[in-house]
């Protein structure tokens, strides 16, 4: 384990209310830089409300969110961002659980859209881009050199003309990832990315993970109910139930924890739980 | 299907009755309420048999209407040649009308009128074609671009040249004055806030007595010259332009002139479309029109990017408005009315939102034929609705709704061949 690798994320007493309704209650964790840190937990529990904290699509009740990226000596303040600038300055990308790609737009343009801000600074704010300067054609060169790379990677080369909408499912939860990796960030924030994938395509997947977070150095952060990815691929894990963190840790101590059994299972308290059971999580059906 | 023309026949019944089923009869005694439920029977059977007509025709047809239906919009599968011909083609028939022996001083005219719409249209293209904004108070910055000219020319004496710039250029801050407060709305609420927007400028050029002179419009607008050479039978202490040409006079030259100045503005705003499609903010605003929450997560600033489409789409109306106020010699609150702002909205959605060939064609529907088929008098706006509906049933999408992407992989692959020749087209 390399649990000396220096934090990427810091989160600190994040707590989020809509009205009565306490969605994250006290939630504290890190996540390092090169590991992919799990957030795993029953429906309902707040998962994907971190990520909406984190990229600023909500601003949380309490807490504070602390982003320090690799060879920058800074950090940045997340909660107190505006949502694109958390993508654009602090490199946070995310995908959706339900996906959000641009459906009627080709392969290649989604990826190339991605990378909006480094082709507006080179298209001078559109000014040279309009009067056809080299600047920003080589730059424009660049942009699909980058969208190809992630392409191969996803084995979507031959689709690159078609619209995103038109690709099977599987595929565009890969066009997804591929797109947000377009932006270069230093933190991944995916939500539930193996939800609907058969499992030879949940096997690739993890494949890109471990490939995104060897290759590209970044942080991954991973939301899933798949336990078979979840155990194969994470360094570290967050359970969460009803909004609060009931346990953290390795892969194997949290799946051994009877706390996270119980919230799985909702067994009653002091319920002798069954050996078969006892040995490790069942595998959840994605919602 | 029998019930649902029963009751389609109710709801006819309903509408109809206080429609048609009163009448006021002036007669000796004062006026006295006719009844006329004879008629409102008509109208109920009417629309009872075109419903089932309908019905039928639907199941008859249903492979064509259904092949239609498509939640997406098409993306062109390979670079479209015949669009770019077609494109091409109109480019070349519209330089040439003048030339044509048919060309008489009442086709130029309508001509004109026609490319002011088309150029509207392509301006609001990139607010609600591109960005996906829908915005039913366009009409405003057109009349901002008129009246900026109309006073500039006559407060200063400045030329239509000199004019047009600062026109476009109010006409895009008023359209960032408008953008900022509807940043937040989508869809409905946009297009009501964006229709009170419209009405509001109409109001205060109505009651600003003082510096648009209300109702009665500023007249006497300063007509454009041909680089400093009137168009005047003669003019005192001036070379006029048929002077300076050696030409006989004929006021036919100042129709065409204007005709070719509206030619050139309309194909700079195509090629302005056409280029900015294909830069990072063009594509930015696409991707906005597809999903604003995943802009978001990419890092592109929503607020920026929208209010550019606003801008931008405002200016081009605002070099349109000048140019309406310079032909026409004379503005009044009335020529900007919705139905203005409904009729160039008509063209875009009707074109295939994002078409620019698509636009043309909708404006020559929508402006073109109801001007050339005045004949038929009462009932031209009649067959112009009904034209509507069958296009909208025919097309739902609009008439060219296949969408070209702005980059390719393929023709990438040929080392990027220079886009430049050709791009007029489309
Ligand atoms: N915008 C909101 N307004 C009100 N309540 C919300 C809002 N967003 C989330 N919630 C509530 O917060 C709780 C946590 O929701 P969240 O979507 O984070 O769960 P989740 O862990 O992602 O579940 P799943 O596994 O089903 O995706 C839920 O009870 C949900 O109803
Ligand atoms: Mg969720």
């Amino acid at each position: 384990m390399t649990a000396a690798a220096p934090p990427l994320l810091t989160v600190e007493h994040l707590t989020m209310r809509f009205g009565g309704l306490v969605a994250i209650n006290d939630l504290s964790f890190t996540a390092r830089q090169r590991q992919i840190t799990a957030i795993i937990g029953p429906n309902g529990a707040g998962k994907t409300t971190v990520f909406n904290c984190l990229t600023g699509f909500y601003k949380p009740s309490v807490g504070r969110l602390t982003l320090t990226p690799p060879n920058n000596g800074g950090c940045f303040l997340l909660e107190r961002m505006e949502g694109f600038r958390i993508a654009k300055d602090a490199g946070v990308a995310r995908t959706f659980q339900n996906i959000r790609l641009f459906a009627g737009m080709s392969v290649l343009e989604n990826l190339v859209v991605a990378q909006h801000n480094r082709l507006m600074r080179a298209s001078a704010y559109s000014v040279a881009g309009l009067l056809g300067l080299n600047r920003y054609t080589r730059a424009e060169r660049q942009a699909v050199e980058l969208a190809r790379y992630w392409l191969d990677r996803i084995e979507l080369t031959g689709q690159a003309d078609w619209a995103a909408g038109n690709l099977p499912y599987g595929s565009q939860r890969r066009l997804e990832i591929a797109r947000a990796m377009c932006t270069e960030p230093c933190l991944l924030c995916l939500d539930e990315p193996a939800a609907g994938l058969n499992p030879r395509e949940s096997a690739q997947l993890n494949e890109l993970l471990l490939d995104i977070r060897g290759q590209h150095g970044i942080g991954l952060l991973l939301i899933e109910h798949d336990m078979s990815v979840v155990m194969q691929i994470s360094d570290h894990v967050v359970v969460l139930d009803h909004g609060a963190p009931i346990a953290e840790g390795t892969p194997d101590m949290v799946s051994n924890d009877p706390a996270v059994i119980r919230a799985y299972l909702g067994a009653a308290e002091g319920e002798a739980l069954p050996p078969d059971v006892a040995g490790g999580l069942p595998t959840a059906p994605p919602c | 299907m029998l019930k649902d023309a029963l009751a389609a026949a109710v709801v006819a019944a309903l509408l109809a009755l206080p429609l048609l089923g009163f009448r006021l009869a002036d007669s000796q005694q004062g006026l006295s309420l006719d009844y006329r439920f004879a008629w409102v029977g008509y109208a109920a059977a009417a629309v009872f048999i075109g419903r089932l007509g309908m019905a039928f025709a639907a199941a008859a047809f249903s492979r064509v209407f259904q092949r239609k239906r498509q939640t997406l919009l098409p993306l062109a599968g390979r670079p479209s040649r015949n669009r770019k011909i077609v494109g091409w083609l109109l480019v070349a028939a519209a330089l040439l009308l003048p030339l044509a022996p048919f060309a008489d001083r009442n086709l130029i005219d309508k001509a004109t009128l026609l490319l002011i719409y088309v150029m509207l249209g392509w301006g609001l293209n990139i607010v609600v074609g591109l960005a996906g904004l829908l915005d039913l108070g366009y009409v405003a910055f057109y009349a901002v671009g008129a009246y900026s000219y109309a006073l500039l020319s006559q407060t200063f004496g400045l030329s239509f040249w000199l004019c047009l710039p600062f026109a476009g250029a109010l006409a895009a801050c008023f359209g960032i004055l408008l953008g900022f407060p509807v940043l937040r709305l989508r869809g409905d609420y946009l297009a009501i806030v964006t229709l009170g927007f419209g009405e509001i400028v109409r109001v205060v050029l109505l009651n600003w007595e003082s510096l648009t002179n209300g109702p009665n419009g500023i007249s006497g607008i300063q007509r454009p010259s041909f680089f400093g050479l009137p168009f005047l039978a003669a003019a005192p202490g001036r070379t006029t332009f048929h002077e300076f040409f050696g030409l006989p006079f004929s006021p036919g030259q100042r129709i065409i002139f204007l005709y070719y100045v509206i030619l050139v503005l309309a194909l700079a705003t195509n090629l302005f479309t056409l280029r900015i499609r294909r830069l990072p903010i063009g594509r930015a605003w696409e991707a906005l029109r597809e999903d604003e929450t995943a802009c978001r997560s990419l890092g592109i600033n929503p607020t920026r990017t929208k209010l550019s489409a606003f801008a931008l789409g405002a200016m081009f109306a605002g070099f349109a408005g000048s140019f309406f106020a310079t032909r026409q010699g004379f503005i009044s609150p009335e020529s900007f009315t919705f139905i203005e702002s409904a009729i160039i909205l008509a063209i875009v959605v009707l074109g295939g939102m994002g078409s620019q060939i698509g636009i043309v064609l909708a404006a020559i529907l929508l402006v073109g034929l109801p001007e050339w088929f005045r004949d038929l008098q009462q009932y031209r706006m009649l067959a112009f609705g009904g034209a509507m509906v069958l296009i909208m049933l025919w097309r739902p999408r609009g008439l060219l709704a296949s969408r070209e992407p702005t980059i390719r992989l393929a023709a990438d692959a040929l080392e990027a061949a220079p886009q430049t020749a050709g791009e007029a087209a489309r």
